[in-house]
């Protein structure tokens, strides 16, 4: 393939990954955003919900369309509320500890992957996606004649992948709208400024948490749930997510929603850019760098909100 | 008794700071609490809010024992707080930051309309940044704030703190027009003379608890007292 065709076809790549990637990250970034928790188990809630995906799909084997919807409409939710449950259990015995819930979460992490290993097992499972329609995509060459279109060999996409990157644009822009406008965006940037100020003024910041996390953990799960038919569900999926999107709350600014969407764009395009051209390692290799050097020269994120 | 403490003992995890409070407080009536830094003045609004660790005794609103309740109901039974140092939500707007205190009232647009009017300058300010408001301003949305929730009570913490003369007077005069429509508003300053005027009582704090209950008359009486308790 030649350069030109060769790079849509990684920015497509890329911008499914990314878009993947920015819910995901979202999740993450409330989480530590609004409770200053460290969401260690991030990427066992996304396993989670490949794994339920691929459960709940299952119980409509004849219909893999049904059983998707089924299992988009179902997963995120169970996934929110096994979070709920834990909040609930763990973390606000906790005080919700910066410190503490850190430990609290690697915990939750084993906990999560030991269970799906006992009950799912080791297999990587597919979940079939509700259509796939390969979809080519012209590419423009010049010949004596003039310009003219042409589809070349290999460069095409299918209608699922597309059908991802306006779902998960569309959950975030909910989020997004459900942060800056209404009621509970407010109450939830009340409890991320001032905790102590908020309860002042009957915020109960406690439940406040609890629908935080829940809402990190179904955001995971959603994302898991939107790109298992193209990935599979196994239990040890849950790594890769984790670290891209700490690295996407790192680049965007800790606790910063524009940041993280940003910053998950830019990753996930270029993670989905350098793994088509070079290699995944090398991709993640280059994140990890970005993120270091972040780090020493722009602490508050390439993203986040001028420092006050 | 709109407000009624009784044998307080709270603080903060293991360090005691009230030790055996009892105050009372009635509805319409202004409160002044006077006490060195450190006392335990912006502590004991912080117990009657919940947001400290009441170990014993009991506060009571209008008859209704609020100590036991979680934080975050008793705003709802109508108690407003200005913090010390504003404790304004920053990034947000000034209206945003009014909305939060009309959410923790009845979110009545009247009540909100009546903190406005008290606090004009806000009204050409709602869609600025509270961070980037003046430190006067800042106040008076710390203020308007408290009052959206329509207040019974109105804990006011050092709210004249780094403020001109003009500002003092005007958060003056709003808290005593607050008191004079029946709100119960107790006041923590450090400046006596600003506040003698519209107190109904006075009251010090030291090592705890409440050490001497007065009035303002009895006060200029007597400064050694303001001396003694204040040191200044
Ligand atoms: N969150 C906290 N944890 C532990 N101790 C605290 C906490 N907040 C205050 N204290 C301590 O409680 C005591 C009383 O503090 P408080 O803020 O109530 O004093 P204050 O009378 O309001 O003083 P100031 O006039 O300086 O505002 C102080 O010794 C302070 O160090
Ligand atoms: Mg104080």
């Amino acid at each position: 393939m030649e350069f030109g065709p060769h790079l849509i076809l990684a920015l497509l790549e890329g911008l499914v990954q990314a878009s993947v990637l920015m819910l995901t990250a979202l999740g993450l970034s409330l989480v530590f955003g609004v409770m200053r928790v460290v969401n260690v188990a991030h990427g066992e809630f996304f396993m989670l919900g490949a794994v339920l995906a691929h459960v709940v799909a299952g119980w409509f084997g004849a219909h893999p369309a049904l059983g998707f919807i089924a299992a988009l409409l179902l997963a995120p939710p169970l996934v929110a509320l096994a979070a709920l449950a834990f909040d609930r259990t763990v973390l606000h015995r906790l005080g919700h500890d910066p410190e503490r819930t850190i430990v609290a979460t690697i915990g939750l992490l084993y906990v999560i992957q030991q269970l799906t290993l006992m009950t799912f097992g080791p297999e990587a499972r597919p979940v079939t996606a509700p259509f796939n329609h390969r979809i080519a995509i012209p590419w423009i060459e010049t010949t004596a004649a003039g310009l003219s279109f042409y589809f070349p060999w290999g460069l095409s996409t299918t209608s699922y992948k597309l059908f991802v990157v306006v779902a998960a644009f569309a959950a975030s822009a909910g989020v997004w709208l459900m942060m800056a406008r209404g009621r509970v965006g407010l109450v939830l940037r009340a409890t991320q400024l001032d905790r102590e100020t908020a309860q002042a003024f009957a915020i109960p910041v406690h439940q406040v948490y609890g629908f935080v996390f829940a809402l990190g953990a179904g955001l995971a799960a959603l994302g898991a749930v939107l790109v298992v038919p193209i990935r599979q569900a196994h239990y040890l999926m849950g790594g890769d997510p984790l670290l891209l999107s700490f690295i996407v709350v790192i680049i965007g600014g800790l606790g910063s929603l524009r940041g993280t969407v940003w910053a998950a764009l830019l990753i996930g395009m270029s993670d989905g850019i350098v793994s088509v051209f070079f290699s995944p390692t090398l991709a993640k290799i280059l994140a990890t760098l970005l993120v270091a050097l972040v780090l020493v020269y722009r602490p508050g994120g390439l993203f986040g909100a001028k420092p006050a | 008794m709109m407000l009624e403490l009784r044998d307080i003992d709270a603080g903060y995890g293991t360090v005691q700071v009230l030790r055996g409070l009892s105050l009372q407080l009635a509805a319409g009536e202004v409160l002044c609490l006077l006490g060195r830094n450190g006392a335990g003045k912006t502590t004991l609004m912080k117990t009657i809010l919940g947001l400290a660790d009441r170990r014993a005794g009991s506060i009571r609103l209008d008859g209704v024992e609020i100590g036991t309740m979680p934080a975050y109901r008793i705003p709802r039974l109508g108690v407003g707080y200005v913090p010390q140092g504003r404790r304004l939500f920053g990034e947000m707007t000034v209206a945003e930051n009014l909305r939060i205190g009309q959410l923790a009232g009845d979110g009545d647009e009247a009540t909100r309309n009546s903190a406005l009017a008290m606090f004009p300058r806000l009204e050409e300010r709602l869609g600025q940044r509270a961070d980037t408001l003046s430190g006067g301003e800042q106040q008076m949305l710390a203020m308007a704030r408290a009052l959206c929730l329509g207040p019974r009570v109105l804990l006011l913490d050092e709210p004249t703190e780094g403020l001109q003369p003009s500002m003092i007077a005007l958060i003056r005069d709003a808290a005593s027009a607050l008191a004079a429509g029946g709100v119960a508003v107790l006041l923590v300053e450090q400046r006596v003379e600003a506040v003698l005027e519209i107190a109904d009582r006075v009251a010090f704090l030291e090592n705890g608890r409440l050490a001497l209950d007065t009035t303002p008359d009895a006060l200029r009486a007597d400064e050694s007292l303001v001396h003694r308790y204040v040191g200044v």
